[in-house]
């Protein structure tokens, strides 16, 4: 049984799997039913200055996958709609009920120093276990000067972090947007503004889906509609990348990070936690199939570990991130080809089709005594591994290193570099 | 069972084959005045009257939209895919699933009908267990093919619901073709002719089109009027006229066609059944099972239909399951089919047989019958003799006998061609069926064959592309381009 207990930033909670602050996490009602549920933690719902926002309908969009999974997901809902002192006396009760669990509030004021102040002050008289920034909302607040328009700008980002730890005890996490060129550079100004943890990522600039009908946005407000931010599993990919750009850079690598972004499974929390985030938070599984997801992802996670022989989370923390690399420094000298098992063939031919029409015509068709054949002509072939990823059968092909007898080689030496023989 | 009677029972057994009312009298009197009542038991409206219409509901009920979204989802979209190879008429069923899927559901019935314009009727009646679906890629995973067939006839219906005819005709060409017959065969050809323009004449000799779609497909595989909803969906290119009760040999000379029309095809299916051949064959009660399911299918009120209350199917082919399946729907008690050979050379598919067989359908393998046995002129049952396989690979009898009560017999032993009537020059018959070459033309020039009229494996589908590819060879011909004859 591995241990699960984490640590972050001074903010202890049974384990790493914490809800993003989202409509999950708006209310006692639905807090108290996600510690229930086994959540280690939350991030409650982001609180404004009065009067509360108000919501526009719908809110959701939606990307389907086969059989109507949904793949991506957006919203344009705002923060908290409900009266600051509702929540913040909700918020103490819940933390003085379940002390063992982390409560972090997020937070969304104008960028004024005094604003920073008087909700700090409030919120510390929850007895919440830390604060989260929210400079990520892409939609709405952006457009009042809030959120992702302050995490678009580095200088305010790093503003606005060090007036919090100047006017609160408690610890501090910056929630960065995705919607910026290079995640490197908001992180380095939140560090710089002496913030205890980066959270990413926010949610994605979208519009999911455009009803050919109403030629509008689908769903739309009314026949009208407005760029939403996009989560769920589609964007796993866009949140990897970045949390592994920070944890990798030689500044901002000193971040704790809170990883966030299409976490469904224990397996994409191994992944986040693998490229350097300390916990993972949470908010589209659970939207989607309820606070019960948090139980197979303690179980799953627990029996990799114990697998893999991790008895703590800091064993694998990190764990990817010497593995993450510039391209120049990968092995050009590498070589790998596609082989397929012919027993595990189901002869569709998409290998062949999609080499042929869009590759390197690697893959033969042939027809054997009435039967299809499919077959990687090993010269051709280059190793970029269309094949393996579209074969729609697990393990038919696979990719076989080549032993070239040629030892590492990267970018940066390679005499084929115009670069090196520039500097000749 | 024994009855005390007072007066001379007689019953009506009224049975409608071919518009001309049978009346068979049976009188079952024994001296003491002792009635064996019924003793060959075959009787109308055995059911209440509300069970027919479900017992002969559609079989297979279509799918909603989002059942063939998930289905169409399954298709992997094989390149070069097998099941295109395994579809008679070609067509692209990749293609046509990704079109479903993508909610093209129009553009998924055209690629369905421009490879088989009776994609409708093939994906009720097509054995897709031994053509596409057999093939399917998921097979070999999952044992479960995509439904190939059910996603078919779901972007079919879709279309013909909307009553749109997605084809154009050509410019009128100025040529006629006879078509002889309005099955699958011969509208296929219709269709076909008149999108290149020519101008097409249907002779039928029945009252309707449709051919076995109309008269001989079980019928809770074709339901409300399918067959004459397909045949008006593919008139309505135009360019084609139907002439009722039009039989060659009879009103309608190949002769008088050669000489009024360019081309001529004939798609005249099989008209006779063959005989069992063993003594008794000629006694009531014993009925050709092809005949009992056009009636059927003609019928409006299924309960004034008489059916045996034991009943005895002899063959192994798809007429056998139907009338086997339809006369235990029709209230029989005891429904026993008779095959010769076993289960692998059955002609039925494994699906079939199972249909039947969940319908409580006994099937017998290895026994050929030797004798009807009668009283009074009304079968009683059937005398079978076990068979078995040679070494020589011949089928033999074994000498050992075993008998069947039955009220009712039906002959599913297979169709012949008949040949018609000519003062002229008749094609040739080569093995029961119009001999044919690969342009689908006979041995006499300008006229076509297709269909169950000549060799191959009596499938619809099969018929459907027989005249798709001579409604070509004609096309061909009529316009001199390569390859015409």
């Amino acid at each position: 049984m591995a241990d699960l207990r984490s640590v972050f930033a001074g903010i202890k909670s049974p384990n790493p799997f914490w809800l993003a602050s989202a409509p999950p996490t708006d209310k006692e009602y639905n807090v108290v039913r996600a510690y229930r549920a086994g959540w280690g933690g939350v991030v409650w719902k982001t609180l404004g200055e009065d009067p509360p926002v108000v919501n526009q309908t719908s809110r959701y969009g939606a990307l389907h996958g086969a059989d109507r999974r949904v793949i991506g997901f957006n919203n344009i809902e705002l923060i908290t709609d409900r009266p600051l002192d509702v929540n913040l006396r909700e918020i103490k009760k819940v933390k003085k009920d379940w002390p063992d669990r982390a409560l972090v509030v997020s937070l969304m004021v104008p960028c004024e120093e005094q604003s920073w102040i008087d909700i700090l002050k409030r919120v510390e008289e929850t007895e919440a276990d830390g604060v989260e920034l929210n400079f990520g909302c892409p939609h709405g607040m952006s457009e009042r000067g809030m959120g992702a328009a302050v995490g678009q700008v580095p200088e305010y980002i790093e503003m606005v972090v060090r007036w919090c730890k100047k006017y609160t005890r408690m610890p501090v996490i910056t929630k960065l947007t995705p919607n910026i060129t290079d995640v490197r550079y908001p992180a380095r100004a939140a560090l710089s503004g002496g913030t205890d943890a980066v959270s990413l990522i926010n949610t994605i600039n979208s519009i999911t889906a455009i009803d050919l009908d109403e030629m509008a946005t689908s769903p739309s407000v009314d026949g009208k509609g407005t760029h939403g931010g996009y989560c769920g599993k589609a964007v796993k990919p866009i949140a990897l990348s970045m949390v592994s750009e920070i944890a990798r850079d030689a500044e901002a690598g000193k971040l704790l990070i809170s990883g966030i972004g299409g976490v469904e499974t224990w397996r994409d929390a191994a992944e986040f936690m693998a490229l350097g985030a300390s916990n993972v938070q949470v908010c589209t599984a659970a939207m989607l199939y309820g606070f019960r997801i948090v139980e197979d992802m303690l179980d799953g996670l627990n029996n990799w570990m114990d697998e893999k022989g991790h008895t703590r989370l800091s064993d694998f923390i990190g764990a990817a991130v010497p593995n993450i690399t510039d391209w120049q420094h990968l092995n050009i000298n590498y070589e790998s080809i596609a082989v397929i098992d012919q027993d595990k063939c189901i002869q569709c031919g998409r290998c062949h089709i999609a080499c042929e029409d869009t590759s390197h015509q690697a893959i033969t068709a042939s027809n054997v005594n009435g039967m299809r054949k499919y077959e990687i002509d090993d010269p051709e072939c280059v190793g970029c591994n269309l094949c393996y990823h579209l074969c729609p059968v697990p393990d038919c092909i696979t990719m076989k290193r080549v032993e070239n007898g040629k030892p590492p080689l990267q970018w940066v030496d390679d005499p084929r570099n115009p670069g090196n023989q520039a500097a000749e | 069972m024994f009855m005390k009677l007072d007066h001379k029972v007689s019953f009506l057994l009224r049975s409608v084959f071919q518009g001309e009312i049978i009346q068979h009298l049976h009188e079952v009197s024994n001296d003491n005045g002792e009635f064996r009542a019924m003793k060959s038991d075959i009787a109308a409206g055995r059911l209440p009257v509300d069970q027919y219409e479900a017992n002969f509901s559609d079989i297979s009920a279509g799918l909603s939209p989002w059942e063939a979204t998930v289905e169409s989802e399954r298709c992997l979209y094989c390149f070069d895919a097998p099941c295109v190879e395994a579809c008679p008429t070609d067509i692209d069923i990749p293609t046509f699933i990704r079109k479903i899927s993508n909610g093209n559901v129009k553009g998924a019935a055209v690629e369905i009908l421009k490879a088989n314009i009776m994609g409708g009727s093939c994906s009720r009646v097509c054995p897709t267990e031994i053509l596409c679906e057999e093939k399917c890629v998921r097979m070999a995973k999952e044992g479960k093919p995509v439904l190939i067939g059910k996603l078919q006839r779901f972007s079919t219906d879709h279309l013909m619901a909307s009553g749109v005819q997605p084809f154009e005709r050509a410019q009128p060409s100025g040529k006629s073709v006879a078509v002889v017959g309005a099955g699958p065969a011969a509208m296929s050809c219709a269709h076909r002719l008149a999108v290149h323009g020519h101008s097409v004449t249907v002779f039928e000799a029945r009252e309707k089109a449709g051919g076995l779609n109309e008269y001989g497909i079980a019928s809770y595989k074709m339901v409300d009027d399918f067959a004459q909803r397909e045949t008006d969906f593919i008139l309505s290119i135009g360019g084609i006229e139907i002439l009722y009760g039009q039989r060659l040999g009879d009103t309608l000379s190949l002769d008088t066609l050669r000489a009024d029309f360019n081309a001529v095809f004939l798609g005249i299916g099989l008209g006779g059944s063959n005989d069992i051949g063993v003594a008794g064959e000629d006694l009531d009660g014993v009925v050709d099972a092809v005949d009992y399911i056009r009636e059927l299918r003609q019928a409006t009120d299924l309960s004034v239909l008489p059916v045996g209350r034991r009943v005895v199917v002899i063959g192994g082919g798809n007429t056998a399951v139907d009338i086997a399946i339809q006369s235990k729907l029709l209230g029989a008690e005891d429904v026993t089919m008779v095959y010769r050979r076993g289960p692998e050379q059955m002609g039925a598919t494994g699906h079939e047989r199972e249909l039947a067989q969940t319908r409580d359908v006994r099937i017998r393998f290895w026994a050929k019958p030797v004798k009807f046995i009668g009283d009074d002129g009304a079968v009683t049952g059937v005398e079978f003799e076990r068979t078995a396989l040679g070494s020589d690979g011949g089928l033999s009898g074994t000498g050992e006998l075993y008998t069947v009560d039955a009220d009712m017999v039906f002959k599913a032993v297979g169709q012949t061609l008949v040949p018609f009537s000519s003062d002229g020059d008749a094609p040739e018959i080569d093995g029961g069926r119009f001999k044919i070459d690969e342009n689908y033309q006979t041995t006499l020039p300008g006229v076509y064959a297709g269909g169950d009229c000549v060799k191959g494996l009596d499938l619809t589908v099969e018929a459907v592309q027989d005249g798709k590819l001579a409604a070509e060879a004609i096309h061909r011909r009529l316009t001199h381009l390569n390859g015409g004859s």
